[in-house]
């Protein structure tokens, strides 16, 4: 049951400089712990826990409440299709029922193979580009179920892992803030007036 | 048809292949406004945005320059909090500016900031969104290395730091004291108002703005061109621009800029330069004119002004911006089902009128779909509507914190006494109201009369 890196570990250190308040990294830490074991385990909430001073108990209350927060591994690849009402009135449901049939499970389920989770999702919006799916949180617009088929047989041979990292992979890009260019947070009980507001506000009454 | 030739604002990037790049950006007049507002006092920015009369563009269409306004005198810290978490049923404009033009979100973050005296930004963007989530890290590190955004901003006393926060999955967060509740760490569930108003007690308890995506956006054009000349856009209380995105039964859905006030809702679902009108030989059945949350609107609304003091008064909204049509194919049970499942998987659980009405509307929906319906389930489903929200009237009562219960009155509402016949079909009894239903948009159908 995995704990952070330690790679990790410095990272989720940055992370918790960013906010005036270290619970703030709370989901921003659940999404880097799912994003290392593509799920969020029991000792990566407790270590979540010691690095920004709450309860493991107060950690799981909050990744509960998220539906994209997994407690138990998915299938590497998560096909969220939407069914909402864009995309019911082109095509959304029979395009789920299509993936059901074509992966073998109802949605909600994951492959015997693990390859594959099937969700039932509420709207992503794409709802000009009905009927829209999303594989790992990356579109796919007006799918048939030809379409659907081919992204299928892609997946299934891991061909597109360019475009479509593994589940728990969310950007790419990561935000760096340059220590010699941060402002420095803002924390409460510390920060003073703006300096660009005080100066305004005393070339005005002077 | 009216369709107003006036040139877009906020998507003027999105057919650039480079748009979302800092080289992109400058070439385009990138972060011209935010010099023009550092040139001047916060206090004359906060006055060009009110001169602009921009409408807050998330949902509730609030003044955006009296919203900063609102902030207690001489409290601090201060926060700016970007509401990216869009998530309100047909709505895509959003993910679209943070995707395409995320620079001109982060230059509506900084004069926003400047203005209202806030010392630290949070930009909040849904958690499915993984490309706007690279964009907006890629433009921010970007930024940072430009000198627009950190310490001592283009050389000034303004020194600001942007951070990046994703969401994880909970159409509540759109919801600002839910949202703020969130970016602390905790479950997104919505604060009571009082005293948890933003601007008064918001993040960490000090004052806080939170905007939409949509309405920083247009801040770098009204600070380069003036408020006046936004506030000479659109019409009554909508000024300026607005991105409506058409779905559902069009022959071309997208995502358009129009003129507010001006432009109506036959224009963009019909004129062939928006929506293209409905599939050979089909009929309006019905449409939705601001999301899911909205009542939905009929034929006879079709001429009614995009303009949000126009469509308060039939009964709905423009609300996020979201026009979903449904044409006379549409199973409207099942439209209407499909809605309510979603504010009843979405209700955070908080109020019991919203956590229990909405399961078990969608329960009921759903027996009636299957063909187990049973005759008093008409007057089952509005006594419960009546339950979340009194009087089933528009703007919705609310016995809950948040809007989000009420929201799943609408739907109910609109489909019940328009449609009664097809649910009778299904489920039996008169499909007589044992509540009064006042919202004006809750219309039967021209030739019926009501009550007979």
């Amino acid at each position: 049951m995995p704990r952070f890196t330690a790679d990790n570990t410095i990272l989720a250190h940055e992370i918790i400089t960013r906010y005036p308040r270290p619970k703030s990294a709370l989901i921003p830490l659940l999404h880097l712990a799912q994003e290392q074991d593509g799920y969020v385990a029991d000792d990566a909430m407790e270590h979540i826990a010691e690095l920004i001073g709450v309860t493991a108990a107060e950690v799981l209350g909050t990744c509960s409440f998220y539906e994209m927060f997994k407690l138990a591994p998915v299938g590497e690849y998560l096909v969220n299709v939407c069914t909402n009402i864009s995309c019911l009135l082109v095509g959304g449901e029979e395009l789920l029922h299509h993936i059901e049939t074509r992966l073998g499970i109802k949605s909600g389920h994951t492959t015997e193979d693990g390859k594959f989770t099937v969700e039932d999702v509420e709207c992503i919006a794409a709802c000009t580009e009905a009927p829209c799916l999303q594989v790992n949180y990356r579109y796919f617009s007006r799918v048939t179920p030809e379409a659907a088929d081919a992204l299928i047989d892609d997946l299934l041979h891991d061909r597109r892992l360019d475009e479509i990292p593994k589940h728990g992979v969310l950007a790419r890009t990561r935000q760096q803030i340059p220590a010699a260019t941060r402002a420095g947070n803002a924390v409460p009980g510390e920060a003073e007036e703006p300096v660009w507001i005080r100066r305004a506000r005393a070339e005005v009454s002077p | 048809m009216t369709v107003s030739d006036a040139p877009p604002i906020v998507s003027t990037r999105f057919a650039l292949d480079n748009g979302h790049t800092l080289t992109g950006y400058l070439a385009t007049g990138g972060y011209e406004g935010l010099r023009a507002a550092l040139a001047i006092s916060p206090t004359a920015v906060g006055e060009e945005v009110k001169a602009a009369s921009l409408l807050g563009r998330g949902g509730a269409g609030f003044p955006a320059g009296t919203k900063w306004g609102f902030c207690p005198p001489g409290v601090w810290p201060r926060y700016l909090v970007v509401n990216g978490d869009e998530s309100e049923p047909g709505t895509y404009k959003d993910r679209l500016l943070m995707e395409k033009d995320p620079h001109q979100l982060i230059e509506g973050v900084l004069i926003a900031s400047y203005a209202i005296g806030a010392a630290q930004a949070f930009l909040y963007v849904r958690g499915e969104m993984a490309l706007a989530q690279e964009r907006i890290a890629q433009a921010l590190n970007d930024a940072y290395a430009a000198g627009y955004i950190g310490k001592n901003i283009l050389g000034t006393d303004f020194s600001l730091d942007v951070v990046l926060h994703w969401g994880a999955g909970a159409y509540i967060v759109g919801e600002e004291t839910a949202l703020i509740e969130s970016l602390e760490g905790n479950r997104g569930m919505p604060r009571l108002k009082p005293p948890f108003f933003p601007a008064a007690k918001g993040l960490y308890l000090q004052p806080t703005v939170v905007n939409n995506v949509e309405t920083l956006a247009n801040l770098p054009w009204i600070m380069t061109n003036g408020g006046a000349r936004f506030a000479e856009l659109g019409a009554e209380t909508s000024r300026g621009m607005r991105l409506f995105a058409v779905s559902g039964h069009v022959v071309k859905p997208g995502v358009y800029e129009v003129e507010f006030g001006v432009t109506t809702f036959r224009d963009l679902i019909f004129d062939p330069a928006y929506g293209g009108g409905l599939g050979d030989g089909r009929s309006l059945k019905a449409f939705i004119p601001g999301g899911a949350s909205a009542p939905w609107f009929y034929d006879e609304h079709l001429d009614l002004p995009l303009e949000a003091g126009a469509v308060g008064a039939a009964g709905s909204m423009l609300g996020s911006g979201a026009i979903v049509v449904m044409d006379n194919t549409t199973d409207v049970v099942k439209a209407c089902w499909r809605v309510v499942r979603f504010f009843a998987r979405e209700s955070c659980g908080k109020c019991t009128p919203c956590r229990e009405g909405t399961s078990w509307l969608e329960k009921v929906l759903r027996r009636i779909l299957d063909g187990e319906g049973r005759p008093d389930d008409i007057a089952l489903l509005l006594d419960v509507c009546d339950n979340i929200s009194p009087g089933i009237a528009w703007p919705p009562k609310q016995t809950t914190i948040c809007p989000l219960g009420p929201s799943a009155v609408s739907p109910i509402a609109s489909a019940l006494v328009r449609f009664r016949d097809e649910f009778v079909a299904l489920c039996g009894g008169t499909g007589e109201s044992p509540v009064a239903i006042t919202g004006k948009a809750y219309l039967p159908k021209p030739n019926e009369v009501a009550g007979v």
